[in-house]
């Protein structure tokens, strides 16, 4: 299973690097064109800011990611990678996303902390095929400020709500159509969860 | 719904476990990447990795026992102890820390906060407070460094505010009047911190029985605790900790 992980310099890739290799994946982590235009997988995480994603733009990663995914190359976006998906994100007005999905990314509601950080449950789409055999109401670890809203292409969804909070907040928690997926959590960092998240993707095929 | 995370601690000397967590049926008590396994199938949320090793040349050791240890688990992991300038963070996440902690460098520089958050996001960064109250007001409570020994005429939460306006992403918050007493944490100064910032305030210091991580994330408002020589006092492991959370109320991951 060959995997390419892009690095946009934002943030720390190792955890992202190791599960993949722990799970027999065979990495290339590149910044390169010619690495993603080859690419048979490709993962694209990302922790901090989402104007870091001005670097894909700013390099002509976009377009040619934008190219594989047309061609039906899998994607798995993580945290902003997940974000970056969408058109784009009030935390960076002027940085839009690839639009693969046309909704916003916006920050949590005021009235209770922000980031978002630790673990939170799952409750995830039945025909999701980034969750295949994972169990309704599992846990993932986040660690995030703004968030993607629920829609048609939601494949889990979670609820940042405080206890005895009737009104909760739920966004995406993971995204998923065709061959373009993306998660909000870190499935690196998520136990046995997240490495059947990644098993999952790397066995992705289409169908 | 968001869960309280309970956070294994292990203290690291030379490359070794020295107190904290420990498995009596363990062939190996003291290799920090055996118990961090250990502790994260357990169930563990969180594992931390506190360098005490007092030398320099201890440095080479810790970069290889943080990077045998990173192999082993896949849940976050945070290494603190002796991190003075953003390079030695930046060698630390290279070596597959998720997080650092810092303290007294935190204090001496305020600007590293922000030097390490704008590398690696503020969510890595973890601001250690070691603070003590002796009875008065938490408002009052002063912050020490040097581990523990030396008074810096700070106050803990006006210092946890201004660690966050410089881009801390969490707080850890010791109490060194609760520290080792097993007598339950304090849920007065932990509330008062955690209500004073918006981020994450990790509790520590004092735990002696489930009862006392009830507390702390109740009346403390915590949003995790440190757990370490709980262990050799009657809890069997953090999973046994977490059911006995769970029957009190508290959300917690599980099954983990």
């Amino acid at each position: 299973m060959r995997v390419t992980v892009i690095d946009y310099k934002a943030g720390n890739l190792t955890s992202v690097v190791k599960a993949l290799r722990h799970l027999g994946a065979d990495v290339t982590v590149t910044e390169n064109l010619a690495d993603v235009g080859s690419a048979e997988r490709i993962v694209l995480p990302g922790v901090g800011h989402f104007a870091a994603t001005q670097f894909l733009e700013d390099h002509h990663l976009k377009s040619a990611i934008q190219e594989k995914i047309a061609a039906g190359t899998p994607f798995l976006g993580i945290c902003v990678g997940l974000q970056w998906l969408f058109a784009g994100s009030s935390e960076a007005p002027n940085c839009p996303g690839l639009a693969a999905f046309p909704e916003m990314c916006e920050r949590f509601a005021p009235g209770k902390k922000v980031p978002h950080v630790g673990w939170n449950s799952l409750a995830i789409r039945p025909a999701s095929r980034l969750f295949a055999g994972i169990p309704e109401n599992s846990f993932a670890y986040f660690t995030h400020s703004w968030r993607a809203p629920v829609t048609s292409a939601t494949a889990a969804v979670t609820d940042y709500g405080e206890p005895g909070d009737l009104q909760g907040e739920t966004f995406s928690a993971a995204v998923e159509h065709r061959n373009v997926m993306g998660v909000q959590f870190h499935p690196e960092k998520s136990g046995e969860t997240g490495l059947r998240v990644l098993r999952n993707f790397l066995e992705w095929r289409a169908c | 719904m968001l869960t309280k995370r309970i956070i294994a601690c292990l203290d690291v000397r030379d490359g070794r476990v020295v107190k904290g967590v420990q498995f009596v049926d363990l062939i190996d008590a003291g290799d920090p990447a055996e118990l961090a396994a250990r502790h994260a199938a357990a169930g563990a949320d969180e594992i931390v990795f506190l360098d005490i090793t007092a030398t320099h040349e201890g440095r080479g050791t810790l970069l290889d026992s943080v990077r045998r240890t990173a192999q082993r688990i896949f849940v976050p992991f945070t290494v603190g102890g002796g991190i003075r300038t953003a390079d030695d963070a930046t060698a630390i996440f290279e070596a597959g820390a998720d997080k650092i902690s810092i303290n007294s460098s935190a204090l001496a520089t305020p600007g590293l906060i922000g030097a390490i958050g704008a590398r690696f996001g503020a969510q890595a960064v973890i601001v250690a407070i070691d603070a003590r109250r002796k009875g008065g007001s938490p408002e009052d409570a002063e912050v020490f460094v040097a581990g523990g020994r030396k008074p810096t005429g700070r106050r803990a939460v006006e210092w946890a505010r201004e660690a966050e306006s410089r881009g801390a992403g969490e707080i850890l918050l010791t109490s060194m009047d609760s520290d080792g007493t097993r007598a339950g944490f304090d849920c007065v100064l932990t509330a008062a911190v955690s209500q004073a910032v918006q981020i994450p305030v990790i509790a520590s210091g004092g735990a002696g029985n489930a009862t006392h991580f009830t507390q702390v994330f109740g009346e403390g408002k915590a949003d995790a605790a440190l757990a370490a020589s709980i262990f050799h006092f009657g809890i069997h492991d953090v999973r046994t900790l977490k059911e006995e959370l769970q029957r009190d109320g508290i959300p917690v991951r599980l099954p983990c």
